[in-house]
């Protein structure tokens, strides 16, 4: 580990012993924030019981739902919009903007179109994912080397042939990274929305452990969110780090 | 005005036509129960908003969105700052602000009401953390990749660190921690009206989720069309500054 690295644990070690030793003497009241070794526990035993198992299994299976769509679907639009230049003039300023339009301000009118059930939460996932993976798809596609594409030309390759084998490949540094924003941005379109209204699932839970003062229940199932969705940005970012590597990128 | 410009405006046009298309589509396909014509929508929302429940309301969000907006800029510059002209403090933080910028904060909302309690600060705050990161993230690389040439020169005509900072990092870093801003401004508002959505008795936020539960699809219809128009049209605003900063550099 680096230096860096070690001086890093040495103050999450140094951040979580002041607050298990602030919560001890009083300093912050138990209602407030629990001691992180309880937190632990607390995660440990609600695992253990398994009484949250379908909360959890509900909101990582909508996430991963939400996920699959907005890469798969994203890719596809990428690779279309990318073909299309006209198409893509126009998209641009949506592009651009996009992320300043609040989208959770449609949940209300999609729980009116779709109902009260994991539809217009995978929904909201779609949508915030959808245009990450587009416009880094876009990106990627840009920066293919032409002489791959002669290569492909000169081999003969059709359009099809020629996306699976030589555009998404070498654009594939790219896309992770769009992928990483679609991990995040499902589990915040469908916790948040399950928060805001639904009728299950960890968002739920959390807020309804929230009204009811439960903090045994609150906060493990905050910090699993925390560490799924830390985990998974790792492995992304690990996988795309070293695609770029192998390239004498980065 | 650039041609650049003139295409970009041309191409909202489009846009906006497209969207007005399709809205008005939907609305044939769906009909009164969901939704409500474009048409409509402008009466009802000419309406609306003179009226003094929705001028409560929206003085409420603005307050909250522009103390988060305060806060997140300058703290966020002042961070970025700081870890990018100290080398070594970055390769320790910057870790910490990419993993605070991947996760979903919404989970860390029930936090803040614990801490700050309901009300304004909690909003802000809310706002505020969802603002303060990608600003920090991109003015840290952007003060990292200035040139190191004009540090240089800075350093030979005998600059002080403050003069240093006033003259040449800022003005060369400024493209780039605009663009950070634009995200922040972005993501600050979204933080701010999720806030009152979740748990608020005032503000936009809360007037929407009050108009699902009444079923009032006009007002849903209205605020929906609002903040979506109010965010495009400050997004294009400051895309259009963020391209002129960047010419200018």
């Amino acid at each position: 580990m680096t230096r860096a690295g070690l001086i890093r644990l040495g103050l999450i070690v140094a951040l979580l012993v002041a607050l298990e030793v602030l919560v001890k003497i009083g300093r912050i009241d138990a209602l407030t924030m629990q001691a992180p070794h309880k937190m632990a526990l607390d995660l440990f035993t609600m695992l253990k019981s398994g009484k949250l198992n379908k909360a959890i299994a509900k909101t990582m299976g909508n996430a991963g739902f939400a996920f699959v769509i907005a890469v798969s679907l994203g890719v596809l639009a990428g690779l279309v919009i990318h073909r299309l230049r006209r198409l893509r003039e126009t998209l641009d300023p949506l592009f651009a903007t996009y992320y300043a339009i609040p989208v959770f301000a449609f949940y209300p009118l999609l729980i009116l179109l779709l109902g009260l059930g994991d539809a217009p939460q995978i929904f909201i996932g779609v949508m915030l994912g959808f245009v990450a993976v587009v416009v880094n798809t876009l990106n990627g596609l840009d920066r293919v080397p032409r002489v791959l594409l002669k290569t492909a030309r000169v081999n003969g390759m059709n359009p099809l042939e020629t996306a699976l084998k030589i555009t998404l490949p070498s654009a594939a540094p790219y896309i992770l990274t769009g992928a990483k924003f679609a991990v995040a941005y499902s589990l915040i379109g469908v916790i948040g929305a399950e928060f805001i209204m639904s009728t299950g699932g960890m968002g739920y839970e959390i807020s309804f452990a929230y009204n009811n003062f439960d903090n045994a229940t609150m906060y493990p199932l905050i910090i699993l969110i925390l560490a799924v969705s830390i985990t998974i940005n790792m492995v992304i970012s690990h996988w795309e780090k070293s695609l770029l590597k192998r390239r004498g990128l980065q | 005005m650039s041609a650049s410009t003139r295409r970009l405006f041309a191409n909202m046009g489009w846009l906006t036509l497209a969207i007005l298309v399709l809205w008005q589509g939907l609305y044939a396909l769906i009909g009164d129960i969901a939704l409500r014509s474009p048409v409509s929508t402008l009466q009802f929302t000419a309406k609306f908003i003179t009226t003094p429940q929705f001028v409560t309301h929206l003085t409420e969000t603005l307050k909250a969105f522009v103390l988060a907006l305060l806060i997140a800029v300058t703290s966020g510059l002042a961070i970025g700052f700081l870890l990018g002209l100290k080398r070594f403090a970055s390769e320790i933080f910057e870790p910490f602000l990419i993993a605070i910028y991947s996760v979903p904060k919404i989970t860390l909302y029930p936090i803040l009401l614990l801490i700050f309690g309901l009300g304004l600060s909690a909003k802000v705050a809310f706002g505020a953390i969802h603002g303060i990161v990608p600003i920090a993230l991109f003015t840290l690389n952007a003060v990292r990749n200035v040139k190191p040439v004009l540090l240089k020169t800075s350093r030979v005509m005998g600059l002080s660190t403050g003069a240093t900072i006033r003259t040449v990092i800022f003005p060369s870093a400024l493209p780039e921690i605009f663009a950070g801003i634009r995200i922040g401004f972005s993501l600050t508002l979204i933080g701010t009206l999720l806030g009152e959505m979740f748990a608020s008795q005032r503000g936009l936020g809360f007037l929407l989720m009050n108009a699902i539960g009444l079923h009032n699809v006009d007002v849903i219809v209205m605020l929906t069309f609002l903040l979506t128009g109010f965010a495009g049209m400050a997004g294009i605003v400051l895309l259009l500054i963020n391209r002129r900063i960047t010419a200018q550099v």
